[in-house]
Order: structure tokens, then sequence, then C-alpha cells
């Protein structure tokens, strides 16, 4: 009847992990249909680390000028000494052998010396990986609870008031900037406004304590950051839960659990969640992204010393060799993360290959 | 879901006249719905309010707003009767800027989510339609840019290419088209898979016909409901990157507001009408063009189950 006719079918949004073929029978065959899966996965998570790699080297030969301009930059330098840098860096050899090079050079863990701090990048990046690691994971697994407990009561109860609070407020702050929460969090938290004091430390993981109270020190800091994570990442967290336990709904075995007349509670929590988590987990893997951007700013804002502030250091001299070390870091990262979704996803999924 | 294409009514009339009454039939249905979901109404009603004020802003305010040597008042003071929302670092009026500033955010966020959707479109469109090794090539490198965190590979092009606005919008873009080419791709496939692009084929249709006027016009309502949601984000990237300090220095946006106000202590020394009107305005923009796609989506996917 019209062109603006909608299609069936096109929820594919993003790399949905798609289960292993079905095995036929027995459970040997399954175990070698797992095997042969995971053996894909592996194998498609190591293109994607070379394709990383070579990104990286390619991206960064696109500035104007070589490195050895850009590093010395502002400073009086005679050809003679570009020269020798040239040398040192092994920038007269041709581009395949210099690639090669760097290739070699990052599995061996070698990514070059930072302009700015004079220091081996990969000691800078080991430095900073314990407190973006406590950051980042507190915050996950707190979003990710309260995501799923709000998304499962939204969803139960849909439509009604509460659903549209919950997924109003979680849209509203999902498109709040990161960064500005947390500039927000600091005025209003840190410094205090009117009669209210400043609760938390503005910045900066500890101030020196030893000890529990070193503890203590840390978890005060942490308040503020966490919280601003948390912010901007539950409501995904939430739409996904709801939207994959609105599919469960309609399901025959809901009505069966009820008309053998258990309590709506039990019907929630035995029956639908556990169906509606298999898909929401997965997602969960693929927006860690959205976490990864969070945590850059959040960190920047708080100057927490992680791997975020590090970037920002980077990138506001910028010191090449560190942002082209952490940009081979963070993507390896989610690369890693998205290979262990696939390969969990089937384990935990008593369907997949068992039809 | 609705099965189309009654030719067999078309025989008597004009072809072209038959195709724009559907076209406005069409239109008028797509409207009466999506004016039933409240909140894309809003969402819609926000942006033409904000459309008019950034349009209307080089009568209003002015471009000599961003200047800083003519800058009206004294460093930092607080709103005044002259000063709605104060000065900034530089004694420059904070509401003009502010004003001022939403026309860079809309215009980055609106072309960066165009190019995005034009890249995704022709991608997914001819990835769907050759198959084969070109689409199984294709697709490797979308699910590559789909794994990586894409603000940092966003950084890291803004930081090797020159500061300036078409950097920014070419940054977003890359970063951004492959879930757009995704969705066109598999949608592509289900239009593909019908009996009329069979029958345009047995009558002579090449691969650009088929393209242009099959497919495309079918992908085009996802291909809609996607840039709204994809400005969203872009607004929100152009932001970020600005504040990064990764913006061309030259022009205020909201992001780069937000930047200078933490570089002039503002934050610390609870300045607070330095920080809380430019991100009021990147939340309501990206907010209201969330809403609008949400809106958008659910009246042409009901499925999805937005609004249940």
């Amino acid at each position: 009847m019209t062109q603006i006719a909608p299609v069936p079918a096109a929820p594919a949004d993003g790399p949905v992990p798609s289960g292993p073929p079905a095995g036929r029978s027995g459970s040997g065959n399954r175990t070698l249909t797992y095997l042969r899966y995971v053996a894909g996965k592996l194998l498609g998570a190591v293109v994607s680390l070379l394709a990383v790699l070579v990104t990286s080297f390619f991206l960064f030969r696109l500035i104007p000028g070589d490195p050895v301009t850009q590093m010395t930059r502002g400073r009086p330098i005679s050809q003679e000494q570009l020269d020798a840098l040239r040398l040192e860096f092994g920038l007269d050899l041709p581009v395949w052998q210099q690639f090669l090079d760097y290739c070699g050079n990052v599995l061996t863990g070698d990514f070059g010396t930072s302009y700015q701090f004079r220091a081996p990048v990969m000691d800078k990046i080991g430095e900073a990986v314990m407190p973006t690691l406590l950051l980042t994971f507190t915050a996950f697994v707190i979003y990710t609870a309260l995501g799923v407990f709000l998304g499962t009561r939204s969803a139960w109860r849909h439509n009604s008031r509460g659903d549209k609070v919950n997924t109003g407020l979680a849209l509203v702050l999902f498109s709040v900037p990161s960064f500005w929460l947390g500039l927000l969090a600091i005025i209003i938290l840190a410094n205090g406004v009117g009669p209210l004091p400043g609760l938390f430390p503005t910045g900066g993981m500890e101030t020196g304590e030893e000890g529990l109270d070193h503890v203590l020190d840390v978890a005060h800091h942490m308040v503020l950051p966490v919280l601003t994570l948390v912010a901007v990442d539950y409501g995904q967290t939430l739409l996904v839960t709801r939207s994959a336990l609105l599919d469960e709904m309609g399901s025959d075995y809901l009505t069966t659990a009820r008309a053998k007349g258990l309590r709506d509670d039990q019907v929630r929590t035995r029956h639908a969640v556990p169906n509606a988590l298999l898909p929401t987990m997965t997602l969960i893997f693929v927006n860690l992204g959205r976490t990864v951007a969070g945590v850059i700013l959040v960190e920047t804002v708080f100057s927490w010393p992680g791997l975020g502030s590090l970037f920002y250091q980077a990138l506001s001299v910028p010191d090449l060799p560190l942002v082209q070390g952490l940009f081979f870091f963070f993507a390896a990262t989610m690369i890693l993360a998205n290979m262990l979704a696939d390969l969990i996803y089937p384990l935990l999924d008593p369907r997949v290959g068992n039809q | 879901m609705t099965t189309n294409e009654t030719t067999a009514g078309g025989a008597t009339l004009d072809a072209r006249k038959l195709t724009r009454r559907r076209r406005r039939a069409s239109a008028a249905r797509f409207w009466r719905q999506y004016r039933s979901h409240r909140a894309g109404l809003a969402g819609l009603i926000a942006l033409t309010l904000l459309a008019l004020v950034a349009l209307t802003a080089p009568l209003t305010i002015g471009a000599e707003v961003s200047d800083v040597t003519t800058a009206p008042g004294s460093p930092l003071e607080e709103p005044s009767g002259r000063f709605w929302l104060g000065t900034d670092s530089f004694g420059r009026d904070l509401f003009g800027l502010v004003v001022w500033g939403s026309r860079v955010s809309l215009l980055v966020g609106l072309l960066a989510a165009a190019l995005s959707v034009v890249i995704g479109a022709v991608v997914g469109i001819t990835a769907g339609h050759f198959g084969g090794v070109y689409s199984t090539v294709i697709m490797r490198i979308t699910d590559w840019f789909l794994v990586m965190p894409a603000l940092v590979l966003a950084i890291a092009l803004a930081t090797v290419l020159s500061r300036s606005l078409g950097t920014m919008v070419l940054a977003i873009a890359i970063v951004t088209w492959p879930t757009t080419a995704r969705l066109v791709r598999a949608q592509t496939l289900a239009v593909e898979a019908r009996p009329y692009i069979e029958r345009a084929k047995a009558l002579g249709g090449g691969h650009l016909h088929i393209m242009t006027r099959h497919v495309l016009p079918n992908v085009m309502p996802l291909v809609l409901a996607q840039t709204t949601l994809l400005i969203s984000s872009s607004i929100l990237t152009e932001a970020t990157l600005a504040f990064l300090g990764l913006g061309d220095p030259t022009v205020v946006s909201w992001g780069s507001l937000l930047q200078d106000a933490r570089e002039a202590g503002a934050v610390s020394s609870g300045k607070w009408w330095y920080v809380i009107p430019p991100g009021i305005g990147i939340a309501t923009v990206a907010l209201a063009f969330t809403l609008c796609g949400r809106a958008v989506e659910s009246v042409l996917n009901p499925r999805l189950g937005v609004s249940r």
C-alpha cells in the first residue's frame, strides 16, 4: 500500500553473538561443536587484534611530519641531531620494515618511550591499571545490579507509573554527558552548597593514610567517581533488561508457572528473570565500550590516577607513543572482553547446542 | 508488517500520481501514529524551539559575543541584570555564549550523523545487495569497528588530525557508521527476499535501479529512526571531544565552554552558573533527539516494544 511500509525483522543492532550451530545428537558431538565454535571465536579475536595493530601503526603515521619533528617542535635543533634521532627511532627504514619492528615490539610489551614522562609507556600503563580496574569493577558491579533490578521491576509492571519514572530517568541520565555530571557532583557534594558541607574529596585517590585507614580513604575518594559512572551507565542495563524481560512476558511457561500456583514473585525470580538475563548478559559486555568512554572522562574530571587520566594527559601534549599505547591497550581489552562473552554464552544457555 | 504493492489498482491511474498519493497517505498515517507518542511529541517541540533559537542567534546575539577582544564585562562576574548567567574567564557574556554554542553543537551533531548515515546506508545496501566476498569483507570491517571502543578511536583520530570542525565531524562519522551499516544490511536482505524484487529483475531492472528504486525507499524509515538516535550520540561525542580539548580552539561550543569552565577553576570555586547551563543544553538536545528517535522507531517497528 505504501512506500514507507516497515519490513519485518531487522533487529540486528550491534554484534550480538550468534550461538554455535546446534549439534544434532550426542554429547561428544556437542563438545566438538563447541570446540569448533571456540576455535572460530579465537581466530576472530586474533584477526581483530591484528587489525588493531595495523590501525594503531598507520593511524599515527597520518600526522603531518614525522614523530621526530613532532617531538622536537619548538626546540632549536640541528639537522644532524634530527637525522640522528630519525636513525634512533628507525624512521630511515622502509615502512614495512618499521611495521614489522612495531609488531615485534608490541608482542614483547615494548610500546616505546613517553615524550613527557621520559619513561617506558608500558610502565606508565602498568602503574595506572589497578586504579582503573578498581574503579571500573566497582562501578560495573553496582550499575549492573541496579540496572537489572530496576529493569526487572519496570518490565514486570510495565506501563505503570513506576515503570514510566524508571525508564524516563534512565533516558535522561543516558543523555547527560558523564563529565558534566561529574562536575556537578564536585560542585554539590565535594565543595558543598549553602548549608551542605563538602562531603567528599574533589579528586585524587588517597591522602596518604596507612593500613585500614588507607582502605577507607580510597573508598571515600571513590564514592563520587563511582556514583557518576553508575548514574550514566545503569540506564543502558535497565533498558536492555526491561526489553529482554518484556520479550519473555507472554511465554507459555510463565502461564504454566502461575497455573501451578506459584506466587508472582516466584514466577518472576525463578522463571522469567533467569531466561531474560541471558541476552542481557551478552549485551552488557557489548556495551562495555560505553563504560570505557565513561571511565576516561570520569577519571579526568576527578583526577583519578588511572588509565583515563593518563590518556587525557597524553592527548593534551600530544604524547604520541603514550596515546598509541593506550589506544592499543583499550582496543585489545575490548576485543578480549567481547571474546570472553562469546565463549561464556553457550555455556550459560543450555538451549544453545541442545536442540 | 503490511504487505503492499497492489499493482492491479494502479492500471487506470497515472503511475506518478499514484505514487505521490500513496506517499502522502503514508506520511499522514505516520504522523497520526507519531502524535500518539507523548514523549516523542515533547522531543519534537523542544527541538523546534532549540532550532529556532540557534537559527535566530545571529539576529538576537550576534557573532561578536565570542570575540575575546571586545568582551563587555570583567572576568568571572556573577549573574546580574546585565549578564544573566554571569561572564566567562574572558569577561564574555555567558548567556550569549551558551545560545551561540548551540549552533556549533547542533551543526556538528547533524553533519556527523548525516555523513555517518550516508556511509552506513551505502555500505549496508551494497553489502546486502551484492553479497558474496564483497559482503563478507565489508562486514568483517564493520564488525571490527563495532568492537572498538568508539570514543577511544574518535579521540585518536582527533588527536592525529588537525583541530577543526571538519575533523570532529569526520572522527564522529568514522566511528558511528558501522551500526547503521549492519542495520541497513539486515533490512536490505529482508527486502530483497520479497517477490517484487524478482519481478523487477525479470523486467530488466539493473543493480542500481533495484538498489535505489526498490531497496532504498524501504530502508529509508529505518535509516530515519537511526539518524535521529545518532544525532543524539554525535552531539554527546562532540561535547566530549571539545571538553577534552580536541575541538576547534577558535569555535565556541557547549563542550568547549565546559572545558573553559574547568580550566578557569569554576568547578572548585563553585561557580555553578558557568557549569550548569552548557550541560543542560547538551542534555536537552540529546534527550530530545533520543525521544524523537524512539518514537519514530516504535511507530515503524511496533515489535520493538519501546512504548508497550
